[in-house]
């Protein structure tokens, strides 16, 4: 391409704002419009007058529906000028100002003359402007012209008429399906561009079809086709067909494959990237089809062309998640690529380089990824700290470089997420490796020393308390601790005083020591930071043995969602009774958001950030239960479900069921109403038969008096059951009742009234019920903590699945559980998976269960399944659950 | 007409040609991801800021943000760019705006800046029309699209002597203009 330098003038500056169009008006341009109804038209000024008119369009100008109609009836006389630049101009303007229907009948015959004059570009642009602004009824008309352009010997005629086919098969499929003839001759054209036109429209034909398309496919992956786009197109309808075709034929072969191959030694780099890209993306793909892919793309990542480079590494780069190993080879290319110009294309190429990397390489990359980190955005800083975490848990034993270079790189500039980013990868490295805990804590230390974000300052200091401690020698952060109280805001003076006070609860021999800071706290300026002091001092009181209380005070997780907390403290009235903690309900009513985004910390008594939810239901239905008398003995309730619906929506009569469960007993609470304004009903009950559930049986059944239009009333059918089991069961429900019409204009019921019944639903009880969802904050630490002897493993075969994540969320809905640490979400192309789960076992059991799962085969999911809790005979219940669903 | 219909077909979502201060010289939406002028206009100065201290005279550049593929190149004060989808053959892009990119410098005559741009702006326009149709690559050779442009413009603007009296004032006025200030 010719790039001639000019010397530019040394009036430059001044030219730089000139501009023909400036000061152009919108409203004096369209004064200038009427130069188009001239009977002498001035074809230079009118190309001119459009020229601005799309200048203005073109800078978002809008024109009012008069005024595009006035123009555009104006442009209509513009037809008899016989200026070819002029006529260009014209079917421009006529595109952009897209007229409504009534407007297009003016242009029409123009138009089609235009479609049949013997210049080809008034041909070819005539199809193209018409088709645009057609409907239906006019393209009936056309289509005989239509299919002649199609096998028009000018090109641009032909792919005018083949593009505008692939427009109007969107509206008028069933007129352009008729032109399949044509088309497939034009897909033998000698001119690449119509002949990539052809065979796109030629698809879009029998896209419906499948043994059309792949009989389409199997004649040209055969034949010649010539234009490189063509090609590419020609590559992605064959991962389409090998993609539905599914299997590999017995001899292990996979179809087209060889063509797909063929293509990697094409003469353009577009067809050899396209054809790489598809094997790559194969369902499935083993190494050995990979491998002539991943040569050509490594020869890219030398080019000098950029947009190679980056074409080829970011294919590489999704290779490396699932495949890390076929990617190795290009590791030294990738590693040239760090300094690349283009920044995307370096972060891209140290990212795939994280993934493949092996031990030995580690210490080299850190190296030049520290020289890398300075120059790029945050955002792409995120993306390495996240890739350094996974590559420091695959190799632990790096743990010392990688852990410098997180340090080093906490201590430059950065913004709030890169920081966040960083500190959670340290957090999680101390917890999972446990050499790199003295030194990560340290880092942390000085960290807080100069952060300037109060939240993650909080999240440092309490994990400082909870780690801190368990070092050999924890007296040597006291000081960093200490300095918070002096030097920062009340919120971090408050996080650093509870962590000085989990110090001197835990460490015997710095207690004295601790209780002198402490005090001094007592005279800070801020309440809270005073009040904690306070608290501190009096649980961890004078010289006696710390109890247990006040260690679970210190260390004990919150294990109350804290929405739940907020709810029961807001509805606490001041009275003579004292708040009790243990009947704040500790179900996870909704997913708390924080546990999901930062799987490295927990929200903490005050300091973290409260996950939202919705405010719980559980203690208005716990309020109404205890109301009733013949519910009283049952005791507290141990779970209420969600409400589960039992009929259609939009019926005559709408009833839900929340299902209680206590320890002896089960409450079915119907929540009922009657849509229907012309009726009363009167005594409705619910029968409900339990044949299908053996070991459940009735003693209470509360009828409702009346249940009028539209204000829900409840009936309550209670069930005796085996105590402490997770005794399942179906159960049919029928409604019955007495109907009364009601007079819509009085609103008064007549006195007598018919029986009716109304079939609903099934009900089940299974042994999710039995279970609560209750999470923990750290489930190593409390997986650690339970009796090893508890422990109950075993392995099931899940049979063939969707996939892993389908597999993970079936045996989370069967337990009924709380997925921790996000486990629940199973990355894409993942072939293992361990999900943590945690609940609480009807009696009050807490339950850990660790699930691991593997794809084997094609589609056949194992798991491992391993549960501990505090009550062996629960761990085995986990698993007849389980065995049984 | 939605490109998701369309998705095996190779589809370009915009042409931007932009100044060195990121003001729009030509542009041309074929996507509804900017339904309106203004988010058209963030998209711009997004893209603009993104790219400006990047070297794209030499060799076309690229970079990715929002989902979108921006493939890009620059000559004197005039920033081209393509933009597609993410999951779309980097290389078609690049072979979208390299089309676009000389066509311009054959239609401008090598003259390829900003002024010389708005003057031939209606050159411009039908480049843009003649490489993509409604987000369909009609044509990628420079000189096909050039010569489907360019047969007007030879016929209307070439011979001196057709141009009316005062355009030829004007432009000699111009000359002389020029010729002083040196």
């Amino acid at each position: 391409m010719a790039q001639p330098l000019i010397k530019k003038d040394d009036d430059r500056d001044d030219e730089d704002n000139y501009s023909p169009f400036l000061g152009i008006e919108k409203g004096a341009v369209l004064q200038e419009a009427r130069v188009f109804n001239d009977p002498q038209l001035d074809a230079r000024r009118c190309s001119q007058v459009i020229t601005k008119l799309l200048y203005l369009l073109n800078q978002g100008e809008t024109f009012t529906k008069v005024e595009a109609t006035e123009v555009f009836f104006s442009v209509t006389k513009l037809f008899q000028s016989r200026d070819l630049g002029l006529r260009r101009m014209v079917y421009l303007i006529i595109k952009e100002l897209s007229p409504s229907a009534d407007e297009v009948i003016i242009v029409t015959s123009s138009l089609m003359k235009d479609m049949n004059s013997k210049t080809d570009m008034y041909r070819a642009n005539a199809i193209r402007v018409l088709c645009r602004i057609t409907d239906g009824t006019l393209l009936t008309q056309i289509e005989r012209y239509l299919k002649q352009a199609i096998v028009d010997k000018n090109p641009v005629v032909a792919s005018a008429a083949l593009v505008s086919g692939i427009h109007l098969l969107q509206t008028n499929p069933e007129i352009v399906k008729r032109w399949s003839n044509e088309v497939q001759e034009a897909v033998q054209s000698r001119a690449a561009l119509v002949q990539f036109h052809a065979l796109a429209l030629l698809h879009q034909i029998r896209q419906n079809d499948r043994l059309a398309v792949s009989k389409l496919v199997t004649s040209l992956t055969r034949g010649s086709v010539r234009s490189p786009l063509a090609q590419c197109l020609l590559i992605r309808y064959t991962s389409q067909v090998i993609r539905e075709s599914g299997n590999i034929t017995q001899s292990g072969e996979r179809p087209f494959y060889d063509f797909l191959e063929s293509c990697l030694r094409h003469k353009s780099e577009m067809v050899i990237f396209e054809a790489a890209k598809a094997i790559t993306d194969l369902n499935g793909v083993t190494s050995r089809e990979l491998t002539p892919a991943i040569t050509v793309l490594q020869l890219f990542l030398s080019s000098s062309k950029p947009v190679l480079r980056f074409a080829a590494v970011r294919t590489l780069n999704k290779v490396a998640m699932t495949h890390p190993m076929a990617v190795t080879n290009c590791n030294i290319d990738m590693e040239s690529l760090i300094s690349d110009q283009n920044r995307s294309i370096a972060t891209l190429a140290i990212t795939t380089l994280l993934k493949t990397g092996n031990e030995s390489s580690v210490d080299r990359l850190m190296k030049q990824i520290t020289n890398f980190m300075s120059d790029i955005a945050d955002e792409f800083k995120i993306v390495v700290v996240e890739a350094i975490r996974s590559l420091c848990l695959k190799f632990p034993l790096k743990y010392r470089s990688l852990m410098n270079f997180l340090s080093n790189i906490l201590r430059e500039e950065g913004g709030f997420d890169y920081k966040k980013a960083i500190v959670d990868s340290i957090v999680i490295l101390i917890r999972d490796i446990p050499d790199a805990k003295e030194s990560g804590l340290l880092h942390l230390c000085e960290f807080i020393e100069d952060c300037e974000f109060t939240y993650l300052s909080t999240q440092i200091l309490h994990f400082l308390g909870i780690e801190g401690p368990k070092t050999l020698d924890p007296s040597k952060y006291i000081r960093y601790i200490y300095n918070r109280v002096h030097l920062e805001n009340a919120t971090v003076r408050a996080s650093a005083v509870s962590t000085l006070a989990k110090f001197g609860a835990s460490v015997d021999g710095l207690k004295p020591r601790i209780f002198v800071l402490l005090r001094r706290c007592l005279f800070d300026s801020d309440d809270e930071v005073r009040d904690r002091a306070t608290l501190y001092l009096n649980t961890l009181g004078g010289d006696t043995e710390i109890d247990n209380d006040a260690k679970d005070f210190l260390f004990g997780s919150l294990d109350i969602p804290l929405v739940n907390l907020e709810t029961s403290l807001k509805k606490y009235e001041p009275s003579e009774e004292a708040f009790d903690i243990n009947l704040v309900p500790k179900e996870v009513k909704s997913q708390p958001l924080a546990e999901k985004k930062a799987p490295g910390k927990k929200p903490t008594g005050g300091l973290g950030a409260p996950p939202s939810g919705p405010p719980s239901t559980v203690d208005s239905y716990e309020k109404q239960l205890l109301s009733i008398p013949e519910f009283a003995n049952f005791g507290k309730p141990f779970k209420s479900s969600a409400p589960v619906e039992l009929t259609e929506a939009e019926t005559e009569y709408a009833v839900n069921v929340v299902k209680h469960i206590f320890d002896t007993h089960v409450v079915f609470q119907y929540n009922c109403t009657n849509t229907i304004p012309e009726q009363l009903l009167e005594d409705v009950i619910v029968v409900v038969d339990a044949s299908e559930a053996e070991e459940f049986s009735q003693v209470i059944s509360k009828p409702l008096r009346s249940l009028p239009y539209d204000s829900p009333g409840q009936i309550f059918v209670a069930f005796e059951k085996p105590e402490g089991l997770p005794t399942s069961g179906k159960f049919s429900n029928i409604l019955r009742f007495i109907v009364k019409e009601v007079d819509p204009t009085s609103g008064e019921a007549e006195d007598d009234g018919v029986e009716d019944e109304y079939q609903l639903e099934d009900l089940e009880v299974v042994a999710a019920d039995y279970i609560l969802k209750v999470g923990v904050s750290n489930f190593r630490n409390a997986w650690e903590s339970m009796d090893p002897d508890s422990e109950r493993v075993d392995e099931y075969g899940l049979g063939p699945r969707e996939g892993l994540s389908e597999a993970v969320n079936t045996v989370i809905t069967l337990l009924g559980m709380q997925p921790c640490e996000g486990t629940e979400v199973v990355p894409p192309n993942s072939r293992s998976h361990t999900c943590l789960l945690s609940g609480v076992f009807i009696g009050g059991v807490k339950v850990l269960v660790r699930l691991s799962f593997g794809l084997d085969g094609a589609k056949d999911v194992a798991m491992k399944l391993a549960v501990r809790s505090d009550d062996v005979t629960v761990s085995d219940a986990i698993h007849e659950i389980v065995a049984s669903g | 007409m939605s490109p998701s219909k369309l998705e095996l077909n190779p589809s370009v979502k915009n042409i931007l040609l932009l100044d060195s201060d990121g003001r729009r010289v030509a542009a041309k939406y074929f996507s509804d991801d900017w339904p309106t002028n203004s988010a058209k206009e963030a998209f711009e100065k997004l893209v603009f800021n993104k790219t400006q201290k990047t070297n794209a005279r030499t060799e076309a550049e690229i970079t990715m943000f929002e989902n979108n593929i921006i493939v890009y190149k620059f000559v004197q004060d005039l920033h081209f760019f393509v933009t597609g989808s993410d999951d779309e053959n980097e290389l078609i892009l690049s072979s979208v705006l390299q089309a676009f990119f000389d066509s311009v410098g054959l239609l401008l005559r090598g003259n390829v800046d900003k002024k010389e741009a708005l003057e031939n702006l209606d050159l411009i326009l039908l480049c843009i029309d003649e490489i993509i149709d409604a987000g369909i690559i009609l044509e990628t050779t420079p000189n096909t699209i050039a010569g489907k442009v360019g047969s007007n413009s030879t016929e209307s603007g070439a011979p001196l002597s057709e141009q009316t009296l005062s355009q030829a004032l004007a432009s000699a006025r111009e000359h002389l203009a020029r010729s002083l200030l040196k």
